[in-house]
């Protein structure tokens, strides 16, 4: 009965040729407008490290005070002051401090054009905390932050460019000036977004091309490239007085493995800024935050809000195409009401009426699916002309898209055609043939 | 209009066809009134002004590569200026920490007294020489430029504040409305003061975020080479028409001079129209998105109007016989379809209205959107019921040619 009833369906499609295009059409549109979006969508607000994110933390730390913070919230990154602290104490399992740097190399030695390459001045826990996977060699250790070593971990693609992607570990490096043992070369890790560096970044920057140790970073002085935001004057006359200042640059990650950890944590940071009250350093009670990855990235408004109304308008936009399907269907079925008084007298139930004209509009639905497939494939192409060109590239058209463009185009058909089936199956055969 | 009654006793008989365009006629409205408003913002944010001569500027980020002293750079960005000066192509060319629509970068709270916590406004930070308002191409209009022997350096994380600032008329008005800016002092997070010695026309910021919107134009000028070793951006004017000539010319000759720097291939140069193109790269995105929705919908919408009235002609064609066989005209059956047709629409209207102006109001507490204008909503009446009309048109001009002698026939 399946195939029979789908070469109906098949059948009654090409009889009104225009109807048919039009209905296709509409579920076509619709359903790739919003899968065009929903690929952006899902790729801004996807979580970048799923199994980890409820455990890995980002304390703040309000050292500006209720007249100068951010409405009432703590600065979205810590001062030196702060930063070091909370380093010291050591009250996470892993904890690491991190900024964005941009040094200069000269890729084919000295005689080569210097380029400039990105990275972040981190501490050896950053590696093992955010699962950096690692192709050669490994990150350092505590004892390398201590003693402030000149150590480099390169990401592959960075070590492809300086040493042909040889293992590099053990190797030197000159970067802005200064040289750099490599101790580790890590596969393609490139995190979208990039929750754990958002202070002066948007979250979809190219991948860090390595990662040096925060320790050495500050003896040799090198700058943030991300944000740095100060309160009241400024009175910095260089490099050691601005890191006593009240200027915040430095992120801060802990890695807290349970609850209780975390209410411990709580307490502690709570703590921390109550002995800055009493110390007279902060004149404020305590106003402190411990947000995990998801909560971070929400707090942080990573999704652009762009991304946000092109899905709500292209949904939006779907619903219209649906509603249009349902009337069109519900033409086309009722059209045919004399022929379904017939088949109704020769003895089929409703439910076989009902059964007959779902699937004619799940036929549609395949139809509109394909369709909807080739537009979203050419809206996916074409996401360069509506997004930031870093966004835009983050969407793409794989397997799991596809399978739920043909589902749901199928899908919205077959819950289109619920009324007008419904409404074929009530037709009265008594009343059709008598007038005919 | 004697015919409303068996209209309305029609569209009874027809509920279920009735209510899906009526809704469909309503959500199209919302949808398209919120689409053409935002479309309209975008545009208008796009299109405003900077106040410099975009079509004859374009930036040059210079990295230093290696370790050099605060004094050394110095040296450098001033010998780099006097090589880019006399370039054939270049009218003139000045060092600066950053230009107008770069998304962000330098911005200081700014109070009138030292003492004051609660900061006045905040002001864009501008650095640069006293080439830098020719540079630009701004339009001083009060007061004076730099002087030579105003302009010092800043090196790496120091705080310095040069006693002397020119700032946009936007800043001078909102720091002192009485018009009395010129000679009197600011303080940006500084513990001495700044006399603004002159005022600039247009200038605008570095970031043209929501955030900066409530301090547009705000923007202030100092005297000072950027010398930190992070590098700096150079500001150069091209010759009228001698834009591209220009481009090839500078970093050519900056790579002559001294090759310990970096200017990235990619973006390293770039004309002002690039910078303003990716400044509004998602408000040109949202535009054009919002644009080809609209299109769509409402192609769509008249093709479910065509399709749907065709239908109940179809099926009407015995009572419309019957009709004109007592007596009916060819117009009065073209009119009964056009009222029918507006009656739905106007439900739908109505309905669309309350609609638009719900999702606006949710948008405007979700979006930092501004309050949709009710042109809109008017013009997309308007537009919908012109649409419906349209659309009808064609089906109902079929059932006005229906001949008095289907009446006799059986279907």
């Amino acid at each position: 009965m399946f195939v029979h009833y789908l070469t109906l369906g098949l059948r009654s499609l090409r009889r009104n040729p225009a109807l048919t295009v039009l209905m296709v059409m509409s579920i076509g549109l619709g359903v790739a407008a919003s899968m065009t979006t929903w690929s952006v969508f899902r790729a801004v607000s996807g979580n970048p490290i799923p199994d980890k994110s409820a455990q890995l933390f980002t304390p703040q730390v309000d050292n500006w005070g209720p007249q100068q913070n951010e409405k009432g919230e703590p600065p979205s990154a810590l001062s030196y002051t702060d930063a070091m602290a909370l380093m010291r104490a050591h009250q996470a399992t892993q904890q690491t401090l991190l900024y964005p740097v941009q040094l200069s190399v000269l890729p084919g030695g000295n005689r080569s054009l210097p380029v400039a390459v990105n990275g972040y001045a981190v501490y050896g826990d950053f590696f093992p905390m955010f699962e950096v996977p690692f192709q050669y060699g490994s990150g350092w250790s505590t004892a390398d932050d201590e003693g402030h070593a000149a150590v480099v971990v390169l990401s592959g693609e960075f070590n492809q460019k300086l040493f042909g992607g040889a293992d590099s570990v053990g190797r030197e490096v000159t970067l802005g000036g200064h040289d750099y043992r490599v101790v580790g070369v890590t596969r393609h890790w490139d995190p979208k977004p990039r929750f754990f560096a958002l202070f002066g970044s948007g979250g979809f920057e190219d991948p860090a091309d390595f990662y040096v140790a925060f320790t050495r970073a500050l003896d040799l002085q090198i700058d943030t490239t991300g944000n740095n935001s100060c309160r009241g004057k400024l009175t910095a006359t260089g490099w050691d007085d601005w890191l006593r200042s009240n200027c915040v640059w430095v992120t801060p990650w802990v890695e807290l493995d349970s609850a209780v950890q975390v209410a411990r944590y709580r307490q502690f940071l709570d703590g921390y800024a109550a002995d800055q009250q009493r110390a007279g350093r902060f004149a404020w009670a305590p106003n402190v935050r411990l947000r995990n990855v998801m909560q971070w990235l929400d707090f942080n408004h990573v999704v652009p809000p762009e991304s946000r109304i092109s899905l709500m308008v292209s949904l939006g936009f779907f619903v219209i195409c649906l509603i249009n399907t349902i009337g069109l269907l519900l033409a086309k079925f009722m059209r045919r009401a004399a022929e379904i008084g017939v088949r109704r007298a020769l003895g089929a139930s409703r439910r076989e009426i009902y059964k007959q004209y779902l699937m004619e509009a799940a036929t549609v639905g395949v139809a509109g699916g394909v369709l909807g497939l080739l537009l979203t494939a050419a809206g996916i192409s074409g996401t360069g002309l509506l997004f930031r060109p870093e966004i835009a590239r983050l969407a793409h058209l794989d397997l799991s898209l596809v399978g739920l463009t043909l589902v749901v185009a199928i899908l919205a058909s077959v819950a289109a055609a619920f009324y007008p089936a419904w409404r074929a199956a009530q037709v009265q055969p008594a009343w059709q043939l008598k007038s005919n | 209009m004697m015919q409303i009654k068996p209209i309305l006793a029609a569209m009874r008989h027809h509920r279920a066809g009735t209510v899906l365009i009526a809704l469909q006629i309503a959500l199209t409205l919302a949808i398209v009134c919120n689409a053409l408003f935002i479309i309209q913002q975008r545009l208008a944010h796009l299109s405003e002004p900077t106040g410099i001569d975009e079509a004859s500027l374009f930036v040059i980020h210079n990295q230093w590569a290696g370790q050099s002293s605060t004094p050394q750079i110095d040296a450098q960005i001033q010998t780099d200026l006097a090589t880019m000066r006399q370039l054939p192509a270049v009218r003139d060319a000045s060092p600066s920490n950053s230009y107008p629509l770069r998304g962000g970068g330098w911005d200081n709270f700014i109070t009138l007294t030292p003492e004051q916590v609660q900061p006045t406004t905040d002001g864009s930070v501008y650095l640069g020489d006293e080439q830098t308002i020719d540079t630009l191409g701004v339009k001083l209009l009060a007061g004076r430029n730099f002087r030579a022997d105003e302009v010092g350096r800043i090196g790496l994380r120091e705080d310095v504040f040069p006693p002397v600032v020119i700032v946009t008329r936007a800043l001078a008005d909102r720091l002192y409305p009485d018009g009395s800016a010129l000679g009197k002092p600011l303080y940006a997070m500084s513990p001495t003061p700044s006399t603004i010695i002159g005022i600039v026309d247009l200038l605008q910021r570095q970031g043209v975020s929501t955030w900066d919107t409530t301090y547009a134009y705000q923007s202030l000028l100092w005297p000072m080479r950027v010398a930190e070793p992070q590098g700096l951006y150079y500001i150069v004017r091209a010759k009228p028409g001698q834009l591209a000539a220009a481009m090839r010319e500078v970093p050519k000759a900056l790579n002559a001079q001294n090759r310990m720097r970096i200017i990235d291939p990619k973006d390293g140069e770039l004309s002002f129209a690039q910078v303003r193109e990716r400044a509004y790269d998602s408000d040109r995105g949202m535009a054009i998105l919002m644009g080809i929705i609209s299109a769509v919908l409402l192609a769509i919408t008249a093709a479910g109007i065509v399709g749907l009235t065709s239908f109940w002609v179809g099926q009407r064609r015995k009572q419309i016989g019957i009709r004109r066989a007592l007596g009916a005209t060819r117009h009065d059956i073209l009119s009964y379809f056009l009222t029918e047709n507006l009656l739905i629409g106007g439900i739908g209207v109505v309905l669309g209205t309350l609609l638009a102006i719900g999702i606006n109001l949710w948008m405007v507490t979700q979006f930092e959107m501004a309050r949709l204008s009710l042109g809109y909503v008017v013009i997309g009446v308007i537009a919908l019921l012109l649409l419906g009309q349209a659309s009808v048109l064609t089906p109902a001009l079929r059932a006005s040619r229906v001949s008095p002698v289907e009446a006799t026939r059986s279907v």
